[in-house]
């Protein structure tokens, strides 16, 4: 397993006169939760569709689970679970006559009765898809995605429109999944998404890979500036700091012991995509190519 | 496409049964969709049945037996033609057929589904279609084997090569909303030219030869063969059935379908890779 699940060298793809991807280079350790940050129309539909054998590409190599996504075949497409953006389909089909029919397209799914308890729908599992709310409508499409027991499991935007709640047993679900040793590129515009469930993140900008890391460690956040504050005689003091230890170690002596109002804050991750992302995460880098 | 590691995976035959399976069901309970594909046919067959349908047009052949025989080879094109060419785009659009693409099943496996679905609503149209002619117009029931034999091959190769022509054409509407606009002239132009509301033989030569080069004229005809005595044979020019050249030109609609559906057919809209 020294091959990484996914491995993305250049690839390119090109819509009239448009770079929608313009170089962009990554690799998915087996095992790992790999998360595609970016403003929309940056290129991560584009990738994540090049990938899951959707689009071609113009320049560049591309392997998933081995094999060139491009010449996609049945035992592949049998080994990866594809959770797309915005379906509208089944509507006529209940929970489980859907997520029962898909079972059957697989050598070895998993239970459909778990499934549809893991995602959370099982009070809904008689009802018609039709009739689902936008979260359970998503809910759905991960029960469909996971159905066939994946090795590798693909999620455009998976939570979007998610209330906090949703989202957060949503998270829930997808840490189970990467217990069990499931690979996950996600794709997402919630910086809280990809720090909480993703062992590395991507920032993608204008088709390229502007920044790859842990998102501790994104962008040199480890290293940014802190800003430590506290109060000295009921006025608000800050001082902004590569040693904010230090400065602490100091103020406490300063004061003799506690320090009254003490905050450290290292950046928010927030702070780092803003940068690195720059002009592209206003509002007139929308209408993404997808 | 090449075809490693696919031992283990179900096969296309049991795919395609579920898919059979789950578009039936979808089929049917989209109630206003079904409904109109079985009323519809039905509601022409009252209206044409109670204007002419007591007169004769040969000689103790009603207008009404005519018809019905005209309707059955329009519910071929009806459930096979016109349901796939609509309801393709509609599936492309709403994200069906990319989810499908996504999973291991087998693009021959959804085709079956599609073919299996359109077999059974035939099967369905067609029995309510001659039950409501019996009862209320006194349409009379193909009497030999032969009669019977040539009702099951005509719908057969009418069915497949209108299945596999509605699947290309699906291609042609550019949204889903738009494909019955498109999709239900053709479909009417064919019915008048192909004589199924007039009598053919009645209709302008020019008409005659247009409807010649499409498959409902030659299936209608194979239709009334079954429905329609020996006698009436003889109004048409040739004097006979022409059954020879209807099989060969419905076979070779299967082919040209065939070529289309594999050259053409797509799963995402167009201008999307």
């Amino acid at each position: 397993m020294s091959e990484p699940a996914v491995a993305v060298s250049d690839v390119r793809k090109r819509y009239g006169d448009l770079w929608a991807l313009d170089g962009i280079t990554f690799d998915i350790a087996h095992g790992e939760c790999f998360a595609l940050l970016g403003p929309n129309g940056a290129g991560k539909t584009t990738v994540t569709e090049i990938l899951e054998g959707y689009r071609g590409r113009d320049a560049g190599d591309a392997s998933v689970l081995g094999v060139d996504p491009a010449h996609a075949d049945r035992g592949w497409k049998a080994q990866l679970g594809i959770v797309l953006q915005s379906d509208r389909d089944l509507g006529d089909l209940s929970v489980e006559e859907a997520v029962r029919h898909f079972a059957s397209y697989y050598r070895d799914p998993r239970d459909v009765d778990e499934v549809i308890e893991a995602v959370g729908l099982s009070p809904k599992r008689t009802a018609r898809n039709e009739r689902l709310s936008g979260g359970q409508r998503r809910r759905l499409d991960v029960a469909l995605g996971i159905i066939g027991r994946p090795r590798l499991l693909f999620l455009d935007e998976p939570t979007t429109g998610f209330d906090p709640e949703a989202r957060r047993d949503f998270w829930t679900l997808i840490d189970r999944l990467k217990a069990e040793g499931t690979t996950i590129l996600l794709t997402t515009h919630y910086l809280e998404e990809a720090e909480h469930l993703a062992d590395r993140v991507a920032v993608v900008s204008r088709g390229r890979v502007v920044a790859c890391d842990t998102p501790s460690r994104l962008g040199g956040r480890q290293r940014g500036h802190s800003v430590v504050s506290w109060v000295v005689d009921g006025v608000p003091a800050s001082e902004v700091t590569d040693t904010p230890t230090h400065l602490v170690a100091e103020l406490s002596q300063r004061f003799g012991g506690e320090v009254p109002g003490l905050t450290v804050s290292r950046p928010r991750l927030e702070d780092i995509y803003l940068q690195l992302v720059g002009d592209d995460a206003g509002p007139a880098a929308t209408g993404d190519a997808q | 496409m090449t075809m490693t590691e696919v031992r283990g995976l179900p096969s296309t035959a049991a795919i395609g049964r579920a898919r059979v399976t789950i578009e039936l069901k979808q089929f049917f309970r989209d109630r206003n969709s079904a409904l109109w594909n079985f009323a519809f046919p039905v509601i022409l067959l009252v209206i044409f049945g109670s204007v002419f349908g007591g007169q004769d047009i040969a000689p103790g052949i009603t207008f009404a037996q005519y018809f019905v025989a005209g309707m059955i080879a329009s519910g071929v094109l009806y459930t096979s033609f016109q349901n796939l060419a609509i309801a393709i785009p509609l599936e492309r659009e709403d994200g069906t057929l990319k989810r499908l693409q996504g999973t291991p099943m087998p693009k021959a496996a959804y085709f079956i589904g599609k073919i299996g679905t359109v077999v059974v609503v035939y099967v369905a149209q067609v029995t309510i279609l001659t039950a409501v002619g019996i009862v209320f117009y006194g349409v009379s029931m193909p009497s030999t084997a032969t009669q019977w034999f040539t009702f099951v091959w005509a719908s057969v190769l009418g069915l497949v090569s209108c299945t596999l022509l509605g699947i290309a054409f699906s291609v042609v509407p550019r949204t889903g909303r738009g494909a019955s606009a498109i999709v239900s002239p053709i479909v009417l132009v064919l019915q008048f030219t192909s004589g199924v509301f007039f009598v053919f033989d009645q209709l302008p030569h020019w008409m005659q030869v247009f409807s010649s080069l499409f498959p409902l004229k030659w299936l209608a005809q194979a239709m009334r063969s079954v429905f329609l005595p020996e006698s009436a044979a003889a109004m048409g020019a040739s004097g006979t059935w022409e059954l020879g050249m209807c099989a060969l030109v419905l076979a070779i609609w299967c082919v040209i379908g065939l070529v289309l559906a594999l050259v053409y057919f797509r799963w995402t809209p167009r201008g999307s890779d």
